[in-house]
């Protein structure tokens, strides 16, 4: 498991227009690109300075690369960052004001208390 | 000794920037109502006549990310950037520029340190809407030097409800025992029962109002003692997923004092959440 990894990716895609963007169109290459180039930069160094040991889970990355916000949900993501994003992603196709919030409580409505530990 | 002129603890909307200035059909039902409450509640400080706001919010990860996490960090800089992109995008937020009050954080983080609390500090802090919500609700003028507190009620391990009272209460004592003829306003912003990202987010109410009419009476009634023999961590869970953010108000009891009524109390049920405004005249007298 490395939750800490999935909240970085939901963070860092998050946080940037154009990741946002591309994570919408083609969810596949952007999670390869990402894994590839982003995941071991440490955010707050200088450039050139990086991890070396950090990868999804098979399991992380099916359920990032299908938008599968639910399984991310019983990974333990963080479900601010999830919801953050996703709105992003996906309230515009939704004609109804909370239209894709309320979609979105339903889809994660059969996940009983206590949730998934989000603790990283 | 600098005063303490007023304490006030308040949720924080996102959405009350976008509900307030929206017109004609894109303006919702509740807004003017909300609008006269919200009006009402800054008065309270105005009365106040703060010179220097202790700002008391949590980063939403917008800066503070789990490489580095602080759980309780002051700001110390003379400017504070305000409001990141995501917050423009989802909530309609506008990017402000804040003034800081460097004296103020030097005084809390020099005296906090030797109270018994390894703050963190940040010379360089862009705040979010744990801080600008309560500038747009109760200073809209944004003419006031902040010093921002920041709490980690959000990455866990957190700490315990408990420790968010004692810092509470070690802030009143550092602002009271601050060398300064300055009159201060401590403000603090968190969340009543509050679901995000699971099956009970964006309901007609707020995800348990029971436990909301619960806080709110601990709250407005200044019952640290009973607060604390209900609350742990493990239980704040239950109410929803986000109502960590209570420990805020929690804290804001602690600079408030134990058994210390509100002088003012008012709440507002929206959709998602119930907003709840508080505030103290810690000298006793309505100015």
């Amino acid at each position: 498991m490395s939750k800490y990894l999935l909240n970085k990716f939901l963070f860092t895609v998050d946080r940037d227009p154009d990741l946002v963007e591309r994570y919408r169109e083609d969810p596949g290459a952007l999670v390869a690109e990402w894994e590839a180039t982003y995941a071991n930069r440490i955010l707050g160094a200088h450039t050139g300075e990086s991890s070396t040991w950090l990868r999804l889970e098979a399991e992380e990355r099916e359920a990032l690369t299908s938008h599968d916000y639910p399984r991310l949900f019983e990974l333990g993501a963080h479900p601010f960052l999830t919801l953050t994003l996703f709105i992003a992603m996906f309230e515009r196709d939704y004609a109804e004001p909370l239209g894709f919030q309320l979609e979105y409580a339903r889809r994660v409505g059969h996940v009983a208390m206590p949730y998934p530990d989000i603790g990283t | 000794m600098a005063e303490l002129v007023a304490v006030i603890a308040s949720t924080h909307h996102p959405f009350y920037y976008k509900a307030s200035t929206a017109v004609g059909e894109d303006r919702p039902p509740f807004a003017d109502e909300w609008v006269r409450k919200i009006e009402a509640f800054r008065e309270t400080l105005t009365r106040a006549r703060p010179d220097v706001l202790v700002m008391v919010g949590s980063d939403h990860f917008h800066q503070l990310w789990l490489d580095n996490m602080p759980q309780f960090l002051i700001g110390k800089a003379p400017f504070y950037d305000a409001n990141f992109y995501n917050e423009e995008r989802e909530f309609g937020l506008p990017r402000m520029l804040m003034t800081g009050h460097e004296e103020l954080s030097s005084h809390l983080l020099r005296e906090g340190i030797d109270a018994g609390f390894d703050l963190a500090f940040s010379n360089e802090l862009r705040l979010d809407h744990s801080i600008t919500c309560p500038i747009i609700t109760l200073r809209p003028q944004n003419d006031l030097p902040v010093v921002p507190v920041y709490t980690n009620i959000f990455a866990p391990p957190l700490p315990r409800p408990g420790r968010f009272v004692q810092l509470g209460r070690t802030i009143r004592e550092l602002v009271e025992a601050w060398p300064s003829d300055q009159r201060v306003a401590v403000i603090g912003t968190g969340h009543l029962s509050l679901e995000l990202g699971g099956p009970r987010q964006f309901g007609p109410t707020g995800p348990d109002p029971e436990f909301d009419r619960r806080a709110v009476e601990w709250i407005a009634d200044g019952d640290i003692e009973g607060c604390l023999a209900e609350v742990t961590l493990d239980s704040l869970h239950l109410p929803g997923n986000a109502t960590h953010g209570f420990m805020d108000f929690m804290l804001m009891m602690g600079v408030a004092g134990e058994g210390r009524k509100a002088d003012y109390v008012d709440t507002v049920d929206l959709f998602h959440t119930m907003e709840a405004y508080f505030t103290w005249y810690p000298n006793g007298e309505q100015p």
